[in-house]
C-alpha cells in the first residue's frame, strides 16, 4: 500500500517535471533581433565573368592536342569574384568579394547579408562588380529607402532584369 | 573522465535514493528511462497521425489548419497538438538523461558498446525530426527557425545557391515547401523507430513498455498540463518582417542562439565533432575486457536455462556438435557477452556438492571459475566463529562488503550477484560453513547486468530455475540491495539479519532441550 507520504511525494515530482516541460517548452523567450532596428538583406545569386577570355586554339595548339579533344576555341572556365558595395547614408555598410561556387570555381557566387539599420529614410548606394577591371563598378543602383523598424529591405540581383532591385 | 563518471554516478544514485524511497524500485522512473522514451514516442506518434488528418500543407493554410486545430476543435485537436509538443519534449528529456546514466553507470563498455553506439544517431534524429515540426507551423517562431536552419545549412559549402534565399520574400516560398516538410516530418521518426528497434537488439527482455501504473501517470500529468498550458502558435509568419522576439522550445533549440552569434561551420565542426567523440567513448579509454564465458560441452546437458537466463542475448541453442545423447548445446557470442556470468547462476551443474569429479559446470567464467568461488566461500568461512557467522556474496558493482568482515562474517565476490548458482546457500548451510547467507547487489530494479537480481530474487523464491532446494531454511538466507550509496541500510540490515539467526539458534537450542530432556523421561 502506498503511503499518503509517498503519494504526496509522486505527485510533487510529477508536477514539477509537468512544470519543467510547461515552463521550457517556450520560455524563457529569446531575442532574435532589436525590434527597434530594421534589417536590409543583401542576398543573390549571380555568375560574374570569365577570368579569362575566350581565344582561338593556334594551330600549333590544336596540334598536340588529342584529335578528339580539339575544338576551335579555348575557354577557361574560372570566373572571377564578385565585389560587393553597400552604402546607406554615405556610410559603408558591406565591402566584401565573394568567391564562385564549384571546384573549378566556375559557378555563380552565392551572397547573404543581414544588416541590422535603424529605420527611416535613408540614402542606399549599392555597387558590384562582376568583371576582371581592377576599379570602378560593372552596376550601381541608388535609391532612397524608408523602412519601417522590423521591416526586412530586400537587395536582389538579376542581370536580366537590369541589375539591382529591391523588395 | 572516469573522475566525472564517478561524480555523476553518486549524483545519480542519491537521487535515484530519493525515488526508490517515493515510487519503490518497482515504479523509479529512473530505471525506466529507456522504456518512458519509448512510450513518449508512441504519445507523439499517435497524437501527430490525429494532426496529420488535418494538417494543411499551404503556405497561408498551413498556419490557419493549426488555429483551427488549437482554438475551434481545442477538446481534441488541441490537445492532440499540445500532447505531441510535450511527449517531443519530454521524449528529449528521457533521451538524455538515459544517456548521462548510462554513461554514468559504466554501461557503455564490452558488448554494450553497440546501445551505445546506435543511440548516438538517434539524437540527430530526434532533434531533426523536432526541428521540422516547429517549421511547419509557420509562425514567427518557424520562420525565425526557417531562416537560421537555412543560414546553419549554407554554411556547408555544397549548394549552388543559399537555401536561405527561399525565405527572403513571401513570394518565394512555395506550397511544395510545406509537403517537403510533412514528408521529412514523418519519414524521419520512421527512422527513428528502426533505430530504436536496433537500438535494444542486444537485449534479451528488452524494456520497452514503463510499468502501467507510471505510464498511466505520466500520461495524466501530459493530459493536464496540455489543459493548463495549451501549445500555441506565436504570430503568422511574415517574410517582410523580421522575428524579433520568440519563444523557443529549448528542449530542441538550445543551440539555435548559438547558431545565430557563431559561424556556421564553427558550429558544425562542434556538432560532428561531439557526435564523433561520443560514438567514440565506448573505446576511450579501452579498458581490460574480461574474458567471455566458456561452455563445457562435458558437463553442458543442453537445458537451454543459460540461454533463457542471459541478459544480452549472447548464448544460443545449437544442435549438439559432440555426437552426446543430448539434443543441443549451448553457444557462446563472443560479441554479445559481457562477462556477468548470469549464465553460470543459472547452470544446473554448477553446483559446489560436487566432489568426485572435477567441479567444472556446463558454462563459466575462465576468470571467475565456480570452482574458485567454492573455495573462496570455504576460505571465507574458515575462521568464523559464534552463533551468527555469515557468509557475504556480494557483486562488483555495488559496495564493497568487504569492510564488514569480521570473525562472524566473511565475504565472496563476484561480477554480478546472478552468477551465485542457488546451490552455494545449500552448501553453505548444510555443510554448516556459517549460520546464514547473506545476498547483496546493485540496486532493485536497477542490476548492472540488467537481469541478475531479478533472476536471483525469483531462484530464491522458487520461481525460476535453478531453484534452491526445500529443505534450506529460509529464515537463514538474508538480503539487502544496497547499490553503491546504501552503506549504512546495509550494515543495518545485515545486524538485523545477525540477530535473527542468534534467535533462531537460541530457539533450536530450547527445542533440543526439551527433546533432550523428554528423552531423558522416556528413558526413566
Amino acid at each position: 500500500m502506498l503511503r499518503f507520504s509517498q503519494l504526496l511525494g509522486q505527485i510533487v515530482s510529477f508536477i514539477l517535471f509537468g512544470l519543467m516541460l510547461g515552463y521550457f517548452s517556450n520560455s524563457p523567450s529569446y531575442t532574435y533581433h532589436d525590434s527597434e532596428m530594421a534589417l536590409i538583406m543583401v542576398s543573390f545569386s549571380h555568375a560574374s565573368e570569365r577570368k579569362e577570355e575566350c581565344r582561338k586554339f593556334t594551330q600549333e595548339e590544336l596540334n598536340t592536342l588529342a584529335p578528339n579533344m580539339r575544338r576551335p576555341m579555348d575557354c577557361p572556365r574560372e570566373r572571377v569574384p564578385l565585389y560587393v558595395d553597400v552604402m546607406l547614408d554615405g556610410e559603408n555598410l558591406l565591402s566584401k568579394s565573394y568567391n564562385p561556387t564549384g571546384l573549378a570555381k566556375d559557378g555563380s557566387a552565392s551572397i547573404y547579408e543581414r544588416i541590422s539599420v535603424k529605420p527611416g529614410e535613408h540614402q542606399l548606394i549599392v555597387k558590384l562588380r562582376d568583371s576582371g577591371r581592377e576599379e570602378g563598378y560593372d552596376y550601381e543602383s541608388d535609391t532612397v529607402i524608408n523602412i519601417e523598424p522590423k521591416e526586412i529591405f530586400v537587395i536582389d540581383f538579376r542581370k536580366d532584369l537590369g541589375g539591382f532591385y529591391f523588395q | 573522465m572516469e573522475v566525472l563518471k564517478k561524480l555523476l554516478r553518486i549524483c545519480f544514485e542519491h537521487l535515484e535514493d530519493s525515488f526508490d524511497a517515493l515510487f519503490g524500485a518497482k515504479w523509479n522512473p529512473f530505471y525506466q528511462l529507456g522504456a518512458l522514451g519509448w512510450f513518449y514516442y508512441w504519445i507523439v506518434v499517435v497524437s501527430g497521425l490525429y494532426l496529420y488528418i488535418f494538417f494543411d500543407t499551404g503556405v497561408s493554410q498551413a498556419y490557419k489548419s493549426l488555429e483551427y486545430l488549437t482554438h475551434e476543435q481545442w477538446y481534441a485537436g488541441g490537445i492532440m497538438r499540445s500532447l505531441h509538443r510535450y511527449a517531443s519534449d519530454a521524449l528529449v528529456v528521457m533521451m538524455m538523461v538515459h544517456l548521462l546514466r548510462e554513461f554514468a553507470m559504466d554501461r557503455f563498455r564490452s558488448s554494450r558498446w553497440f546501445a551505445w553506439f546506435t543511440g548516438i544517431p538517434m539524437l540527430w534524429l530526434v532533434f531533426t525530426a523536432g526541428i521540422s515540426g516547429y517549421w511547419m507551423v509557420w509562425d514567427q517562431l518557424a520562420q525565425y527557425i526557417a531562416i537560421t536552419t537555412a543560414e546553419f545549412l549554407d554554411a556547408v559549402p555544397i549548394f549552388g545557391e543559399a537555401i536561405a534565399r527561399n525565405f527572403l520574400t513571401d513570394a518565394k516560398l512555395s506550397g511544395r515547401f510545406f509537403t517537403l516538410m510533412v514528408f521529412m516530418h514523418i519519414a524521419i521518426p520512421l527512422i527513428l523507430l528502426f533505430v530504436m528497434w536496433i537500438h535494444i537488439q542486444r537485449h534479451a527482455t528488452p524494456k520497452v513498455n514503463p510499468p502501467k501504473e507510471l505510464a498511466i501517470a505520466t500520461l495524466s500529468m501530459l493530459l493536464i498540463l496540455s489543459f493548463i498550458k495549451p501549445a500555441l502558435s506565436q504570430a503568422p509568419a511574415d517574410l517582410s518582417i523580421v522575428p524579433t522576439t520568440v519563444n523557443l522550445d529549448w528542449f530542441y533549440m538550445p543551440i539555435y542562439p548559438i547558431m545565430n552569434n557563431v559561424s556556421g561551420l564553427t558550429v558544425w565542426i562542434a556538432l560532428i565533432g561531439a557526435t564523433l567523440l561520443l560514438m567514440m567513448v565506448p573505446w576511450m579509454p579501452p579498458g581490460k575486457r574480461a574474458e567471455v564465458a566458456v561452455v563445457h560441452l562435458d558437463n553442458c546437458n543442453g537445458c537451454s536455462r543459460c540461454a533463457a537466463d542471459c541478459p544480452f542475448s549472447a548464448i544460443d541453442m545449437e544442435p549438439r556438435s559432440d555426437g552426446s545423447a543430448y539434443k543441443m548445446e549451448a553457444v557462446v557470442d563472443a560479441s554479445h557477452c559481457v562477462s556477468c556470468g548470469i549464465c553460470v547462476g543459472s547452470c544446473p551443474t554448477a553446483t559446489p556438492f560436487r566432489t568426485k569429479s572435477e567441479l567444472s559446470p556446463g558454462i563459466e567464467l575462465p576468470e571467475d571459475k565456480i570452482k574458485i568461488l567454492r573455495n573462496k566461500t570455504i576460505s571465507a568461512s574458515r575462521n568464523l566463529t559464534g552463533t551468527d557467522r555469515v557468509i557475504v556474496y556480494g557483486c562488483d558493482n555495488s559496495l564493497n562488503p568487504v569492510e564488514v568482515s569480521d570473525t562472524s562474517v566473511g565475504v565472496v565476490t563476484m561480477p554480478c550477484i546472478g552468477m551465485l548458482p542457488p546451490s552455494f546457500i545449500d552448501f553453505v548451510l548444510s555443510k554448516k560453513l556459517a549460520d546464514g547467507v547473506f545476498l547483496t547487489g546493485c540496486r532493485e530494479g536497477d542490476c548492472s547486468y540488467r537481469l541478475g537480481i531479478k533472476w536471483t530474487d525469483a531462484r530464491l523464491a522458487g520461481q525460476r530455475d535453478p531453484r534452491i532446494r526445500k529443505r534450506v531454511n529460509q529464515d537463514r538466507i538474508g538480503k539487502y540491495w544496497a547499490g553503491m550509496t546504501r552503506r549504512k541500510e546495509f550494515f543495518k540490515e545485515l545486524t538485523t539479519f545477525r540477530l535473527r539467526l542468534n534467535k533462531l539458534d537460541s530457539a533450536q537450542l530450547e527445542d533440543q532441550n526439551k527433546i533432550n530432556k523428554s528423552s531423558e523421561k522416556v528413558d526413566a
